[in-house]
């Protein structure tokens, strides 16, 4: 049988992803330009008996989704740059409880109101350094709506597996642009639920790490009782100040994600080998970098394109290895340098690393990453 | 035979933080007889609160407890309600938690009619933090930012609630201990928002600063201003003057949320 065809738009992909991945719960708030997710899900969760609300404010939405997910469902929202600022600390609320969930966040102008319907890729620190307090991060930066698709598949998976909230950031380009894509066929991609305890429920303890750095984690209703709090806490949930008990905890909710950056960390690379230059791009700028590439090898530069898939983990290992051979690296971005920095510190001053900067509202266009690579000396 | 508490106190998690004198043990209490009057089975229930010294009593309660961030416990609870609408979901919080930064969820969970019986502990003072004026505090009180009299004016929460949608509204005090449980448990029966109102002025951070000789006389003070909404029909304006009506304020049926988002569902798996 000829497998599903469409042709979508990113953010109607990423809601179908959601939907493909077993999401049962959608909490949000209007924003551009995110909202055509919470209108596909209003449409289709009611369908599968799942449940969508708009509620009063972004806060309000990061809530009922740990409160949708504790109750045992999957659980979705999408919010862009104001909508992200305001979930920030119930994101780390999420982190600290471990509580699996999604946040597709579609990259605007900003601070603040910004350009609402322009462009950027200016959230991805955020992404990592938006909620206060150290606690793990998984941030995904598709480039395409069937990338965007499978990649929500995948952040619902990450969310599970490792008990913590990921995010998920097109830019605005990627969200908005109608790409051909081809759905996946029940079964065909892998999906992962979360770990319920085995353990008879009065045994149950939902941070036990006897069972691993990601403990299994009841429902509410489904015949555990048990204690969940933003606090920091011992194994059975109730908050604790002990030193001994803080730290192992905390570093251990940083190690499920960092010590797992293997797993969760995806990238590609395209005619890196031989490259003399690299360029470290993601989201929409990849597909202008990869244009650029092919451009520059027609005039005898060896370039190549090393396009992130996820932000975090940030694959700084590999960057470093790269950096061994390469003449420079150019990081080309819809902001003032946010990737610049981490590329910097990743190649550890073994080769130059220029940047190409627009926060105008206007893609970056291949001639701009050509002509950098002209300046690398 | 007297009432066993420790049916539904978690084993090991006594005592309790609270101060000497502070009615939110009453209060706990009392909800606890509600729960069990309701007949609510313990790992079917969510206890869900804030932040502060009234959102702390989730953890002493063995159900599934749900102690949230400042404010937040309204939106949580519609979170998990919605997610699984069989489980009764109980809210608990102090007045500043629940109608300063949390006003926003707690006039829309009125609004929703969601199904969910919301317990304010209205001590009339952010106590956790150690005294600073709340949304409650009256004109003209004292607190650790309002050294010279508190210069706003304080929400009725009760008229709040009943403004913004809430179907079921009552009100006590920490000193009428045994009408605490029939006031929870008539919200609890009740089928929409029900907001329970309990006044217990903390004596630490409030009593204090506002010329309290002692805990007694601060529970004589909610004995004193308490009027039964049946008692206040027969009293004029002036006889009123600074008096609270306790009982059930308000009650009405309306439509409930999670049994319109069924119909949603309904219509929805019809149209498909
Ligand atoms: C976002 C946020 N802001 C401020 C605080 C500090 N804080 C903790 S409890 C509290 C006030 C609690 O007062 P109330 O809700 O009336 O409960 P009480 O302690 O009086 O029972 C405040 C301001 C916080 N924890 N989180
Ligand atoms: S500070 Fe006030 S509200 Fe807090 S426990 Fe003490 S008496 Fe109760």
């Amino acid at each position: 049988m000829a497998k599903k065809v469409a042709f979508l738009q990113g953010n109607e992909a990423a809601a179908q992803g959601a939907l493909y991945a077993g999401c049962k719960f959608f909490a949000g708030y209007p924003i551009t330009p995110s909202t055509e997710v919470a209108e596909v899900m209003s449409v289709e969760l009611p369908k599968v008996g799942g449940k969508f609300i708009q509620m009063e404010d972004e806060i309000g939405a990061m809530a009922a989704l740990i409160g949708g997910s504790l109750a045992g469902s999957k659980a979705l929202t999408s919010t862009s740059g104001p909508g992200l600022s305001l979930k920030q600390e119930l994101i780390g609320y999420a982190c600290i409880a471990e509580v699996p969930c999604v946040i597709v966040n579609v990259m605007r102008g900003g601070p603040s109101t910004g350009m609402p319907t322009g462009p950027s890729q200016s959230d991805i620190m955020s992404a990592k350094w938006g909620t206060h307090g150290d606690h793990p991060a998984i941030c995904l930066v598709p480039a395409s709506v069937q990338e965007l698709y499978e990649e929500t598949i995948r952040a619902f998976n990450l969310a599970e597996k490792y008990r913590t909230p990921v995010m998920i950031m097109p830019d605005e380009i990627v969200a908005h642009m109608r790409e051909r894509i081809v759905f996946a066929e029940p079964g065909e991609i892998e999906v992962i639920d979360r770990t319920a305890p085995t353990v008879e429920p009065s045994k149950y303890k939902p941070y036990d790490t006897s069972f691993g750095d990601v403990p299994p984690l009841a429902a509410f209703g489904s015949g555990y009782k048990f204690h969940v709090t933003g606090l920091n806490k011992l194994p059975d949930g109730f908050p604790t100040t002990k030193a001994e008990y803080v730290q192992a905890e905390e570093e251990r909710q940083v190690r499920k994600v960092e010590g797992n950056a293997a797993d969760i960390m995806k990238w590609e690379e395209y005619l890196c080998d031989d490259a003399d230059i690299i360029v470290v791009a993601f989201g929409s700028t990849s597909r202008s970098a990869r244009f650029a590439v092919d451009e520059a090898r027609k005039q005898g530069i060896k370039a190549g394109l090393f396009r992130l898939i996820t932000f975090w983990p940030f694959p700084e290992a590999r960057l470093l290895e790269l950096s061994k051979k390469a003449k420079g690296f150019i990081t080309p971005e819809m902001n003032l340098g946010m990737s610049h920095g981490v590329v910097k510190a990743a190649v550890e001053g073994n080769a130059p690393v220029l940047g190409i900067f627009r926060v105008d509202g206007e893609p970056i266009n291949p001639g701009q990453i050509i002509d950098k690579m002209k300046e690398v000396k | 035979m007297s009432f066993d508490y420790d049916k539904y106190i978690r084993p090991g998690k006594l005592p309790h933080i609270w101060c000497p004198g502070c009615g939110h043990g009453i209060v706990m209490k009392g909800l606890i007889r509600a729960i069990d009057a309701c007949g609510l089975k313990k790992e079917e229930t969510a206890i869900v609160s804030g932040i502060g010294c009234a959102s702390r009593l989730p953890g002493y309660m063995d159900c599934c407890t749900l102690h949230t961030a400042h404010g937040r416990a309204a939106a949580f609870a519609t979170g998990v309600k919605m997610a699984r609408p069989e489980m009764n979901v109980i809210l608990v919080g102090g007045d500043g938690d629940g109608t300063a930064i949390g006003g926003n969820h707690f006039i829309h969970a009125c609004r929703r009619n969601i199904n969910m019986t919301y317990i304010i502990l209205n001590n009339k003072i952010y106590g956790m933090t150690g005294g600073q004026f709340s949304p409650a505090t009256p004109t003209g009180a004292k607190a650790s930012t309002t050294p010279y009299g508190n210069p706003d004016p304080a929400f009725d929460i009760a008229k709040l609630a009943i403004g913004a949608g809430a179907t079921f509204v009552a009100r006590g005090t920490a000193f009428h201990a045994n009408q605490i449980d029939k006031l929870i448990t008539e919200a609890i029966q009740h089928k929409g928002f029900s907001v329970v109102e309990i006044l217990d002025d903390c004596p630490t951070t409030y009593g204090r600063r506002n010329k309290f000789k002692s805990v007694v006389e601060m529970m004589n003070h909610l004995k004193d201003i308490a009027v039964p909404v049946k008692a206040a029909e027969k009293m004029s304006p002036e006889q009123l003057q600074g008096k609270v009506l306790t009982g059930v304020l308000h009650k009405e049926e309306k439509p409930e949320y999670t049994e319109q988002y069924a119909q949603v569902i309904e219509r929805a798996q019809a149209a498909k």
